[in-house]
C-alpha cells in the first residue's frame, strides 16, 4: 500500500463579530425565505467507480485539514513525564517532543508555555526549581531542532499543580510532567496525508 | 534518685551573683546550674484575680514548652498561697516538693508584680513589675504574659525562653495562604490576603515576612509584607522567571533569594527596602541551588544545591565562593535538603531522605560535621530553629495529614502545634519582645 503525503497550506478565515456586544437596533423581520425542494437523491454510484465532484472534494479537504489540526494541536500539546528527581529526556517524551516540532516550525506565529511539574516527594522548594529544570529541558530539545526560543516561555509549578493526590508510584509518575500550553497563535499550517 | 535528693542537689547548685548593668535595680540573680538531663523544679503560686488562673496556666505551660524547667504540680487544696521564711516558715515544703524557685506574680493596675523565691536562700531572689498589655486573653495580652514566661525562664535558667514568638507557615498544600501562629498553639491568623505564597522568612527584627507567591502561570515572585501595616509589596529587582525562598539576612536589609530561568537556579541578593540591583551569589552551571540560611553573624551561606547531580546541603561565603558540600555521603539515600542554621551557629537543620521514601529531621555541627537524627515517624520536613537553638518547627505526616510539630533537639521531646492538616513551610520568628 502506498501512502502519499502532502501539505496544504489553509487560510483559516477569522470571522470577528464587531460590536457583538452592542444592543443592535430593531428591525422589521426578514422575509422567511422559503427553502427550495431537497433534490431528488442521485442514484448510487457503482462501486468501483466512486465520483466526488468539486464540493465533495473541498469537504473532503476541509475535514482532512481539522481533522489534522486536531492531531497537530493534540502532538503539541501532549504531556510528557519524567523520572523521579529528574529532568533528562526520556525515549517517549523524544518522541513526543520530535512531533511538536514540526507543528512549531510550520506554524511560525505560536507560541507556547512549557510548565513543569513535579511529585509530591522531596522538598517543596526544590522541587519548584526541578520544575523549572524540566520545563528548559524541554525547551532546549525543542530549540535544538530549529524552534525560535523567543516563542516559548516556561515556567515551574513544582508540586503545586498535581493532576492526582495519592502517594503511590502510578499517581507520582504522572505528576512528573512537563505541560505544553498553546499562548498565541493558532495552527494553519498542517501536514495531511492521503491515498 | 528520689525527687527529695535530685532537688537537694538541685538547691545546693543554686549560686547567687551580683547583678550588672541595666538590671541594676534588681538586688540578685538566681541562675541554676544543673545538669542538662535534669530541670529545675519551679513552681508557680496561685495567682489572684480574674485572670489569675489564665495567668498561671499559660506561665506553666510556657515553663514546660520550654523544656529547662520542671513545673512543679501541687495538690491546690489548703496549699499555702505564699511562701514564710524563717524558723517556723514554708519553704521546706516547696523544697520537698521539689520546688528550687517560686514565681509569685501579682495583677496590678497596668499588669503583674512578679517576685520569684530562691527556695534554698528563703527569700525573694529577685522581683519586676511587668506591663501587660491588650485586653485578657487577647493576642497582645498573652503575648504580654509569653513575655514575663520568657523573661522569668532567663532569670531562673539563664536562658531566655521562646514563648514570645510566633512562627508563619502555609496554610493548604495548593494555592495555600500565609498564617502565624502562636508559639503555643494560639491564635492561628491568616495574614495577606494571597493564594499560593511560599515559604515564609522572618526579617531579624520580626517586623516583615518574605515569601514567595506562586502565580497563575507558574513560579514566583518575591514579595515582603509589613507586619504592622499589613502592606505587601514585590521586589521588583528580582525580574522574571522563577523566584523563589527568600531569606533575610541578618542586617535585616539584604535579602537573598533562588533565581532561575533556564540553566538552573542559582542564589542571588538585592536590598530589601530600596531599589538595588540583583546580584548573583552562586554559580550552579546548570545546577539548582536553593533554600539559603544564613549563619548568625551574616558571613556564611548553607543552601540546597543539586551540582553534584542530586541536592545536597552545601556552605559558602556569603558572597558564593567558597562553596562547599556539607552533607555529602551522609545517610543511605542521595537526597537532603531545607538547611536552616542554628541561631547560635552550632548545627545546621536539614531533612534526609531515608530507604522508604520518607524524609527525616537531621542536624550537623558545624565543628566536627556529626550527625544526630532527630524524628523517625511519618515523614518530617521543613526545619526551622526557634531563637533558644534548641526548639525546632517542622512539618509532619506523624499523626496523618501535614501538621506543625515542635521538637526538643535535646530530648526528642514533641508537640503538635496546629490542629488544620494540610500545613507546611514553617518558619520561626525572632523574639517579639517589647
Amino acid at each position: 500500500m502506498h501512502r502519499a503525503s502532502r501539505t496544504v497550506s489553509l487560510s483559516v478565515i477569522a470571522l470577528v463579530a464587531l460590536g457583538a456586544c452592542k444592543k443592535k437596533p430593531e428591525v422589521a423581520p426578514a422575509p422567511v425565505e422559503q427553502p427550495a425542494p431537497a433534490p431528488q437523491p442521485a442514484p448510487p454510484p457503482p462501486p468501483s467507480e466512486p465520483t466526488c465532484d468539486a464540493a465533495c472534494v473541498e469537504a473532503r479537504n476541509n475535514a482532512a485539514k481539522a481533522e489534522a489540526i486536531r492531531a497537530a494541536t493534540a502532538a503539541l500539546t501532549a504531556t510528557i513525564y519524567f523520572d523521579y528527581d529528574r529532568s533528562d529526556i526520556t525515549d517517549d517524551s523524544r518522541a513526543k517532543l520530535d512531533a511538536k516540532v514540526p507543528v512549531l516550525t510550520q506554524n511560525t506565529g505560536v507560541r507556547i508555555r512549557i510548565a513543569g511539574h513535579t511529585d509530591s516527594r522531596g522538598s517543596d522548594e526544590y522541587n519548584l526549581a526541578l520544575g523549572q529544570r524540566r520545563a528548559a529541558a524541554a525547551k532546549r530539545y525543542l530549540t535544538d531542532r530549529g524552534v525560535d526560543g523567543s516563542r516559548i516561555e516556561i515556567v515551574s509549578f513544582g508540586e503545586e499543580r498535581p493532576t492526582c493526590t495519592d502517594e503511590s508510584e502510578g499517581c507520582w509518575s504522572r505528576n512528573r510532567r512537563d505541560e505544553f500550553e498553546i499562548t498565541g497563535g493558532q495552527i494553519t499550517a498542517v501536514q495531511t496525508s492521503s491515498r | 534518685m528520689s525527687r527529695l535528693l535530685r532537688a537537694a542537689l538541685l538547691v545546693a547548685a543554686i549560686t547567687t551573683i551580683p547583678i550588672m548593668g541595666a538590671a541594676a535595680q534588681d538586688t540578685l540573680r538566681l541562675v541554676l546550674r544543673y545538669d542538662p538531663n535534669t530541670k529545675p523544679g519551679v513552681l508557680v503560686l496561685r495567682i489572684p484575680g480574674v485572670n489569675g488562673d489564665s495567668l498561671r496556666a499559660i506561665l506553666q505551660r510556657d515553663f514546660d514548652n520550654g523544656d529547662r524547667i520542671n513545673v512543679v504540680a501541687a495538690d491546690e487544696t489548703g496549699f499555702p498561697d505564699a511562701p514564710i521564711a524563717g524558723k517556723n516558715g514554708n519553704y521546706p515544703l516547696y523544697a520537698k516538693l521539689g520546688a528550687v524557685a517560686l514565681v509569685q506574680a501579682t495583677p496590678t493596675a497596668t499588669g503583674l508584680h512578679v517576685a520569684v523565691h530562691d527556695v534554698a536562700q528563703q527569700k525573694v531572689a529577685r522581683v519586676k513589675d511587668f506591663m501587660i498589655d491588650g485586653s485578657p486573653n487577647s493576642r497582645e495580652w498573652r503575648m504580654s504574659v509569653h513575655n514575663v514566661s520568657d523573661e522569668l525562664e532567663a532569670w531562673i535558667t539563664g536562658v531566655r525562653g521562646i514563648a514570645a514568638t510566633r512562627v508563619a507557615y502555609v496554610q493548604g498544600l495548593r494555592n495555600g495562604r500565609l498564617y502565624v501562629i502562636d508559639s503555643d498553639g494560639a491564635f492561628p491568623t491568616p495574614v495577606g490576603d494571597e493564594a499560593g505564597v511560599m515559604s515564609p522568612s522572618w526579617h531579624p527584627k520580626g517586623t516583615h515576612l518574605a515569601y514567595s507567591l506562586v502565580g497563575a502561570h507558574g513560579c514566583c515572585q518575591i514579595y515582603v509584607l509589613d507586619l504592622t501595616s499589613g502592606g505587601a509589596r514585590r521586589i521588583e529587582a528580582v525580574g522574571g522567571g522563577l523566584n523563589s525562598t527568600p531569606v533575610f539576612a541578618p542586617d535585616g536589609v539584604v535579602i537573598v533569594y533562588t533565581h532561575g530561568e533556564e540553566s538552573g537556579t542559582d542564589l542571588f541578593a538585592t536590598t530589601v527596602f530600596e531599589r538595588g540591583p540583583a546580584r548573583r551569589i552562586t554559580v550552579g552551571r546548570g545546577s539548582d541551588n536553593t533554600s539559603p540560611t544564613f549563619s548568625p553573624d551574616g558571613r556564611r551561606l548553607a543552601f540546597t544545591s543539586g551540582r553534584l547531580g542530586h541536592p545536597e546541603i552545601y556552605i559558602s561565603d556569603a558572597d558564593g565562593t567558597n562553596p562547599q558540600p556539607l552533607t555529602y555521603s551522609v545517610g543511605d539515600q542521595n537526597y537532603r535538603s531545607n538547611p536552616d542554621w542554628s541561631p547560635d551557629g552550632r548545627l545546621i537543620a536539614y531533612q534526609s531522605q531515608q530507604t522508604d521514601g520518607s524524609f527525616q529531621l537531621n542536624t550537623i555541627s558545624l565543628r566536627d560535621r556529626s550527625v544526630k537524627q532527630l524524628t523517625s515517624d511519618g515523614s518530617n520536613e521543613d526545619a526551622s530553629w526557634a531563637p533558644d537553638s534548641r526548639h525546632i518547627i517542622f512539618s509532619s505526616t506523624r499523626t496523618g495529614s501535614k501538621q506543625l510539630f515542635v521538637i526538643d533537639s535535646e530530648s526528642g521531646r514533641w508537640r503538635q502545634l496546629t490542629r488544620n492538616g494540610g500545613v507546611r513551610l514553617p518558619a520561626w520568628s525572632p523574639p517579639l519582645t517589647r
